[in-house]
């Protein structure tokens, strides 16, 4: 069959169909894990006297392809934001990050020597694994969670979110009308709720406890339980405009959730990472310091 | 009762009154015979205070009445007055019924029975009387109407125009004018451009669809007439509107019958062609001379002078030379051999196959619009990927086609009376491939709108273009070392045919052995399996279908239906049947092709049974995708939402790739199993936008990018006929701190698309807003950058053959 007569752009690597983790096929999950066998297998079969420990040469060997692959690993919030040209791809350097990343864990651990103990290089080592533990998390998050954000955005963008809760306010301000004096002004007050301004917290929750929707909602019902006659009708309708706005925030709060999930490591992981490299320059200076 | 005059002149149009005049002037014995009881009544009936528009502007006006431009009454009264002060001899309410006798002595019956003879006759009568009328069902209802005497008359009505030349326009704008009449005013144009039409009056309509005053329908023809209601082959498909009232105006032909009954020869049996003329617009039948709109020429200024020209030649003037003629005079000048105006027109013509049905008026005319020149041998015409969209002709010498991109010597003859660029009409693509002539030529140059206005205007053109196309088509879908005199018998056999989207060419399970060739547009194959229509794969234009059942024999064995509105070449089974035996190497060919169709097929005969929820899921998902313009897309940005974390870094490398601006909308788009569509451009086979660009300046580049350069003026045109709305009009932002500075400092707005407060705080109010897309990233190297940018691979590029295949579903079952 003819193509149509259009090429198309060369995207090299990167452009197939595949995960950051898949990427390339495991192609940096085969790396890390050979680096990782071969470094446990020299680990095995050198004979360091008394006993294993950083300050070996095997151990300086370590000491540096970890400290040198920290350095690196931290590169990749640079090479997210710095759009340059050239045929790399994000995805190639996210996935050799997770399985570099990881990899430290074995690398860093045999440069230990298993020796820990209450100074400033376990401070490092234990940041550092702080760092993989919470990039851990990022990995099964991103894993997990993008179908249920997909599934709880339905389509909408985040100013057809905001549009259609205000919406309700429109339509609740006409109900609201034949209310007394108090009820409305109760209703009125949950106008302009907006989910998105709440705090991380909040966010990660998925809940308001502080919804003036959901206050508005309540009152309502009660007031609708002991009233009869044309007001009841009245209330009937704003209860049951309040309870499809209060669904509209639920989703949205849903929505924030998800978001938030998959983002909140990245305050762990992010600031970890710089005290980490501070704790890792001090680890360098101090064993050189006292050498 | 019968009078004898020297010239008899019939109509008093701009044309017989001009004719009048110039015998009244010269003092010739003459009458004009009009049918209605006023002068001119093709203009008497535009809508009242109409501009009237003196196009064009290059030609010189030769008559004894004064024209310019200005309202209806206004030019009206300038003639009526004029008709007095020279006297013109005029009886009203005569319509002529018949014309005998021969050059000399004609008589004339009009319809109240009386006779007038006349040495010369002269026939201006125009085409208005003989509209072209709606070509569907129920074009006879009582509110289907061929005419707007004045569009106030109308009010809180839904009025449907049909037809964007320039009396449908005029129409339309005139419902529209008011806004308190209430009117909603829908113009429907069968094309994508409005190439029929004086460019003011297209002005006048895009800003009439830009303060919403009226809705545009461009690629849309009428389906049905119901009372109320009308119904619409859209370019998505039907659709079906309130319409309380149509205004039909899609042109009109001459009065045939009547014209023919005088012993007049037309050019060609065509419904809409001219009568055949001398250059002095002698007809077939001696003595009886034809102007104006009957003889092609339907604008004002043409007209007057043919009817002063005309009576300067029944007067023996023979030396008079047409009022265009310094002008074509200086454009001749240049070419090799001394040869007069009308020897090159001749010489044009009846070299040039497309021209070949015009008439010498015709042919003069086309020439203001077009360039000639002559060409050294081996100099080079055009190189590939050079933008240009003109159309070529080769009146003398030939050319050579270059088709390889890096072997210059590998090359294809173009001889004389052929045409080539013809690509151009159709996409704003760059041209293909280099031409250099093969020998000293002469080449007429034809400007994009000219051509289009060409075949607009001679049917027979239209064929010739059309006929010269799908022969290059043809050759280029199979290869195999085909020659255009192996293709004779299939091209005469080859019709186009529109397909509405969703329409089928092929249907599964019936008899049939015709060939089709898709030239615009794309299809879907599918086939049914327990039932329900299962989504084979998708074919995009430049490919064939139905070689299975001509090859193998049996019915068809799958669906072929159009994902949007399509155009096929069917070619006749049995003419491609013999061509296929004459062609072992095409025959083979055409096999492996087949092979891959079969392998799918036995897949799904195979799998059948097993078929469970993969199968519908894989076939409502393609579906989806072409639901949303997958189908005309030729490069599309697909986000797998089991992969996107949401963080939005391709807009911001889209940003940071371009000016400061996002091509892209993430979030917006339709998302259908996890697999959304944001909104970013498809890059379209027949990109919408570039449709009517004033400028020009929206292009295909090499790599099949739809990209707008920087002649852009900011109309928004393109931005309101993308039926995906991924192209924004933007104000572009000032350059920003550098991202180190920004990292460190705290300074600039940071990665990605700056605020709109940050921009409009550093660029002026005036500074105009332009339109920004998608270019796919050309010249960047490493590829389109939301990609590249994607952390977790959930951002992918597809050309939609590649994503709609049943194959995939073999790799991911």
């Amino acid at each position: 069959m003819a193509s149509g007569g259009i090429s198309r752009t060369k995207l090299g690597e990167g452009a197939s169909h595949e995960s950051f983790l898949r990427h390339r096929n495991f192609r940096w999950l085969k790396i890390a894990l050979t680096v990782c066998l071969v470094a446990i297998l020299a680990y095995a079969m050198i004979d360091v006297q008394p006993r294993p420990n950083g300050g070996s040469a095997y151990g300086y060997l370590l000491g540096t392809i970890g400290a040198l692959l920290i350095l690196w690993l931290s590169l990749l919030g640079l090479r997210k934001r710095a759009m340059t040209s050239g045929s790399w791809s994000l995805k190639g350097w996210t996935s050799a990050h997770v399985y570099l990343g990881l990899s430290l864990v074995v690398i860093a651990t045999l440069h230990t020597g298993f020796q820990l103990g209450w100074n400033i290089h376990t401070l490092a080592y234990a940041l550092m694994m702080l760092v993989i533990a919470s990039g851990v998390y990022g990995i099964i998050v991103y894993a997990v969670l993008p179908t249920q954000l997909s599934d709880s955005r339905a389509e909408m963008t985040r100013p057809q979110m905001v549009e259609a809760v205000a919406k309700f306010d429109t339509q609740l301000q006409t109900a609201a009308q034949p209310l007394s004096h108090d009820d409305a002004a109760l209703v009125r007050d949950a106008f302009g709720e907006d989910p998105f301004r709440a705090g991380l917290i909040r966010r990660l929750s998925g809940r308001d406890a502080r919804s003036s929707t959901e206050a508005a909602l309540q009152a309502m019902r009660r007031r609708l339980a002991v009233t009869t006659g044309p007001e009841a009708a009245a209330l009937d309708g704003v209860v049951t405009l309040l309870e499809r706005k209060s669904a509209a925030l639920e989703r949205i709060r849903r929505h924030l959730r998800i978001r938030a999930l998959l983002e909140v490591w990245l305050y762990m992981h992010v600031p970890l990472t710089f005290a980490l490299i501070a704790a890792l320059a001090a680890h360098i200076i101090s064993v050189f310091f006292y050498w | 009762m019968t009078t004898s005059f020297r010239i008899a002149i019939v109509g008093s149009g701009p044309a017989g009154l001009s004719a009048a005049a110039r015998a009244a002037q010269l003092g010739l014995s003459h009458v004009l015979l009009e049918k209605t009881d006023h002068l001119s009544d093709t203009i008497y009936k535009y809508q009242k205070g109409k501009h009237v528009m003196a196009t064009p502007a290059q030609l010189v006006l030769r008559s004894d009445m004064s024209f310019e431009a200005g309202k209806r009454e206004m030019v009206l009264g300038t003639w009526d007055q004029g008709a007095d002060a020279l006297k013109v001899n005029v009886t009203r309410n005569a319509e002529v019924t018949a014309i005998s006798g021969a050059k000399g002595d004609f008589t004339l019956t009009l319809k109240n029975g009386e006779t007038i003879s006349a040495e010369n006759v002269i026939l201006a009568i125009g085409t208005q009387g003989n509209p072209n009328l709606m070509p569907c069902e129920g074009a006879a209802l009582p509110h289907v109407q061929y005419q707007l005497d004045d569009p106030g008359e109308y009010v809180d009505e839904h009025i449907t125009v049909i037809g964007a030349g320039d009396a449908g326009i005029e129409n339309a704008l005139g419902l529209a004018a008011d806004p308190e009449q209430g009117n909603i005013v829908t113009i429907v144009n069968r094309t994508a451009d409005f190439a029929r039409a004086k460019s003011a009056n297209v002005k006048l309509l895009e800003e009439a669809r830009a303060n919403g005053r009226m809705n545009v329908m461009p690629e849309t023809t009428p389906a049905l007439v119901e009372q109320g209601w009308l119904t619409l082959d859209t370019r998505d498909g039907q659709q079906r509107i309130r319409c309380d009232r149509i205004i039909a105006r899609m042109g009109s032909a001459a009065p045939r019958a009547f014209v023919e009954g005088c012993g007049i020869e037309f050019s060609s049996p065509d419904r809409e062609a001219f009568p055949r003329l001398s250059p002095q617009f002698e007809s077939s039948a001696p003595g009886i001379y034809v102007i104006g709109a009957l003889a092609g020429y339907p604008l004002i200024k043409h007209c007057m002078n043919q009817g002063h020209d005309v009576v300067e030649f029944i007067n023996g003037n023979a030396a008079l030379k047409p009022a265009d003629e310094p002008i074509l005079e200086a454009k001749f000048k240049g070419l090799p051999d001394r040869r007069s105006v009308d020897e090159w027109l001749e010489f044009l013509r009846a070299n040039v196959e497309i021209f070949h049905e015009l008439s010498p008026l015709q042919m003069r005319e086309f020439m203001l619009d077009s360039e000639v020149a002559f060409y050294r041998a081996g100099s080079s015409i055009f190189e590939r990927n050079e933008p240009g969209d003109s159309l070529f002709a080769i009146a003398s010498g030939s050319v050579l086609v270059q088709i390889s991109p890096t072997d210059p010597s590998i090359t294809v003859p173009i001889g004389t009376g052929s045409i080539f660029g013809e690509v151009g009409l159709i996409s704003g693509r760059p041209r293909g491939a280099t031409i250099r002539t093969a020998a000293d030529s002469i080449l007429v140059e034809v400007p994009r709108m000219a051509a289009l206005k060409l075949m607009a205007t001679v049917p027979a053109a239209k064929r010739a273009i059309l006929r010269i196309s799908i022969e290059r088509q043809l050759l280029q879908v199979f290869g195999s070392g085909l020659t255009s005199a192996d293709l004779v018998e299939v091209i005469e056999t080859a019709e186009v045919k529109n397909v509405k989207a969703g329409e089928s060419i092929i249907t599964e399970g019936e008899e049939g052995r015709d060939i089709f060739v898709i030239r615009q547009g794309s299809m879907v194959v599918e086939k049914k399996v327990g039932g329900h229509p299962l989504f084979l794969s998708y074919v995009p234009a430049g490919s064939y279908v139905g070689e299975m059942a001509l090859i193998d024999g049996g019915p068809r064995t799958a669906t072929v239906r159009a994902a949007i509105k399509s155009e096929v070449i069917r070619i006749d089974g049995d003419a491609f049947a013999r061509l296929l035996a004459a062609k072992p190497d095409l025959l083979a060919k055409a096999k492996r092709d087949m092979a891959g169709r079969q392998q799918v097929n036995d897949f799904i005969e195979a799998k059948k049974e097993g078929f469970g929820g993969a199968v519908d899921m894989y076939s409502s998902v393609a579906s989806f995708l072409v639901d949303n313009g997958i189908g005309e897309a030729t490069d599309v940005l697909i986000i797998d939402e089991k992969l996107c974390v949401g963080c939005d870094n391709c807009e911001r490398a889209c940003a940071d790739s371009h000016e400061g601006l996002s091509r892209l909308d993430r979030e917006a788009g339709r998302t259908y199993a996890h697999l959304h569509v944001p909104t970013s451009c498809r890059h379209c086979e027949h990109p919408h936008c570039m449709a009517d660009c004033p400028p020009n300046a929206i292009h295909r580049g090499p790599d099949g990018e739809v990209f707008i350069d920087d002649t852009c003026i900011g109309c928004g045109n393109c931005q309101r006929n993308c039926p995906y709305g991924v192209i924004r009009m933007e104000k572009v932002p000032p350059p920003k701190p550098s991202l180190l500075n920004w990292l460190f400092t705290g300074r600039g707005p940071g990665p990605g698309e700056p605020s709109r407060s940050w921009t409009n705080d550093r660029v002026s109010p005036e500074t105009p807003k332009l339109a920004v897309k998608c270019d796919m990233c050309s010249g960047i190297e490493g590829g389109p950058a939301c990609v590249r940018a994607c952390p977790t691979g959930a951002a992918i590029r597809v050309a939609p053959e590649e994503l709609l295949n049943v194959a995939r579903l073999e790799r991911e079952l």
